[in-house]
């Protein structure tokens, strides 16, 4: 029985392994990989800002979408729907959780950018157009493209873990809010939400977690651009994108490295959300939550 | 309510009822936008996916590019083989650690264990890629092999390990302890029932998992990418670059040909169906066993 182990010694693995990896990138850039914005694989010069800049932004933008969209479906499943509606709802937001990202890309590639290339994106930055992220002529490969697929698909996460903490939040609270003349919202507001708090924000990490990573839909849709851009409608690239569109063709030693570097850096991040995460929602709910991702 | 003689006062309760009422429909707004783009993707996949859906999808091969025809055959079987490595090593370790975790549920070895899967499951698979670059393609650790068949299905069988442990717990979980303890009372050793009376009796539940992971496996492109590198050809050697359904849905939508964008259609489609019949199946399971997973 004591395979389990493996799962461990699985993980240190990884990290041992990509450490190694990258010893001549990192040797060669130290810390100043992080901030360097060249990346130029002729002359042998790697800097990955471009990369965290377009990671970052397209996470927490999406993060601001989905994290409240996110919340209110746990709130609607949770207090709201009625008990025939639960369970199909619930599917329908896990199916989100399902669709391989590679056809969240296809869909986004074919549908979604084009109509953020010709609606969109013109009607922001001429409505929006004085806020410097909207600034400028619109793409439809974007930064903004992106951040919507990864609402989308950050969306289940986020729901699915808060759902668990909020079904763990004992009646009493709720009872006792009511019989003081609460409305419902403010039941919600004053009484559930706050009890469940830091379960709900491991679930937001969660979900950081995933867009941090989230490689294929994001690569079809962001334009592959390594420049730092202030307007989201503007191409970028990400981390994990650059990853999968270099790795391949990387003929040297030092740039192999350099992105394997970058991957160390994507799994660091992800581990210490998950672990946070996984730690708050245990705090709350006392057990593992959220549903499997399939 | 029946404080209307005072002016002030109900004023409040009205607007303390109407925000009440706003932000819960709010919530239900939020459920609408969450399932909105799904129906949307549903719904364009059926429609692109079925149009260019035939017999030559699959059974032929890809067409030399510029002309018509062809299918994904090589990508069909690539996918069929790689997840079927991944699940040949994923399946014993995962159930079995699964296993372990469920029935030794206060071992504090558990509690990381279940700690280390968790985390396990949200690193990126692109993540998983690299790593299985660099313990087999790299060194040629399979026959000599660069990118292969083989280092494919590992990537795929560290991504689903995680699926695989998680639904194996948590269906034996549901095993009534009634059932350990009439077996324990007959003086059958822990390991013993356990592997002879307590699995057997969730083995459905196990089985649906083993499909997730399946599932899984088959729609998983980034690792594939760097592990497998993909072939344009029809290829069952597993020391060979490997096509796979996924990654020629990326490849041929980011080419620019519309042939190429046809089959791409249909392969979303085809991987789409599997998907969603799989999740069909496993709620159909685990509501029979009255849960909510």
């Amino acid at each position: 029985m004591l395979i389990a182990l493996g799962v461990i010694g699985l993980m240190f693995g990884m990290c041992y392994e990509m450490w190694q990896q990258s010893a001549l990138s990192r040797a060669a850039f130290g810390w100043s990989f992080f901030w360097t914005t060249a990346w130029d694989p002729v002359a042998e010069e790697f800097g990955a800002l471009p990369y965290i800049f377009g990671t970052v932004v397209s996470s927490l933008v999406a993060l601001a979408m989905a994290g409240p969209i996110g919340i209110g479906i746990a709130i609607f499943l949770v207090e709201l729907a009625p008990e025939k509606l639960r369970s199909p709802v619930g599917f329908l937001v896990e199916m989100l959780a399902s669709i391989p990202s590679v056809v969240y890309g296809l869909w986004g590639l074919f549908v979604m950018v084009p109509w953020i290339g010709s609606t969109l994106g013109p009607g922001l930055s001429h409505t929006l157009g004085f806020l410097p992220i909207f600034k400028g002529p619109s793409f439809g490969v974007s930064m903004l493209s992106a951040s919507l697929i990864l609402t989308v698909m950050v969306i289940p996460t986020v729901a699915a873990v808060a759902r668990d903490v909020l079904q763990a939040v004992p009646n009493h609270q709720r009872e006792a809010m009511l019989a003081m003349g609460a409305t419902k919202w403010e039941m919600v507001w004053h009484a559930v939400l706050p009890y469940g708090r830091a379960g709900i924000i491991g679930g937001v990490m969660l979900g950081l977690g995933r867009a941090f990573g989230e490689t294929m839909a994001v690569t079809m849709v962001i334009g592959n651009q390594p420049s730092i851009h202030t307007s989201i409608l503007q191409p970028g690239h990400t981390m994990a994108a650059v990853i999968a569109n270099e790795f391949t063709e990387a003929t040297y030693d030092l740039y192999l490295h350099a992105l394997i570097e970058i991957g160390l850096v994507l799994f660091l991040v992800s581990f210490v959300l998950n672990l946070l995460a996984r730690l708050l929602v245990w705090q709350v709910s006392r057990g593992p939550a959220g549903a499997i991702r399939a | 309510m029946s404080t209307s003689w005072l002016p002030a006062q109900s004023g409040t309760r009205r607007r303390r009822n109407l925000i009440s009422t706003f932000m819960l429909a709010l919530t239900v707004l939020a459920m609408l936008i969450a399932v909105t783009p799904l129906l949307f993707i549903l719904g364009w996949l059926l429609i692109q996916g079925i149009r260019y859906l035939n017999l030559d999808f699959f059974l032929n091969d890809p067409a030399p590019i510029g002309e018509a025809g062809g299918g994904v055959r090589n990508g069909i079987i690539g996918t069929l083989i790689m997840s079927g490595i991944a699940l040949l090593i994923a399946v014993p370790v995962g159930v079995l650690t699964g296993i372990f975790l469920a029935e030794y549920r206060s071992n504090p070895l558990a509690t990381v264990v279940r700690f280390a899967t968790d985390v396990l499951s949200g690193i990126p698979s692109i993540v998983v890629g690299i790593f299985v670059y660099t313990i087999i393609v790299l060194p040629r650790w399979f026959q000599g092999a660069a990118f292969s068949g083989f280092a494919g299905g590992v990537a795929l069988a560290v991504i689903i390990i995680p699926i695989l442990v998680r639904t194996t717990e948590e269906i034996l979980r549901l095993v009534p302890s009634s059932i350990r303890e009439a077996a324990a009372a007959l003086g059958v050793p822990k390991w013993d029932y356990t592997l002879t009376v307590v699995v057997p009796s969730a083995f459905g539940g196990i089985a649906t998992g083993v499909m997730l992971g399946l599932a899984r496996a088959a729609g998983e492109t980034a690792p594939l990418l760097l592990t497998t590198l993909g072939n344009n050809f029809y290829n069952t050697k597993l020391d060979q670059p490997m096509a796979a359904l996924s990654l020629q849905i990326f490849t041929y939508a980011i080419a620019p040909f519309d042939e190429g964008r046809r089959l791409a259609f249909a392969a979303a489609f085809v991987l789409i169906m599997l998907v969603l019949l799989v999740n069909i199946a496993t709620r159909y399971v685990f509501r029979v066993r009255s849960i909510n997973l």
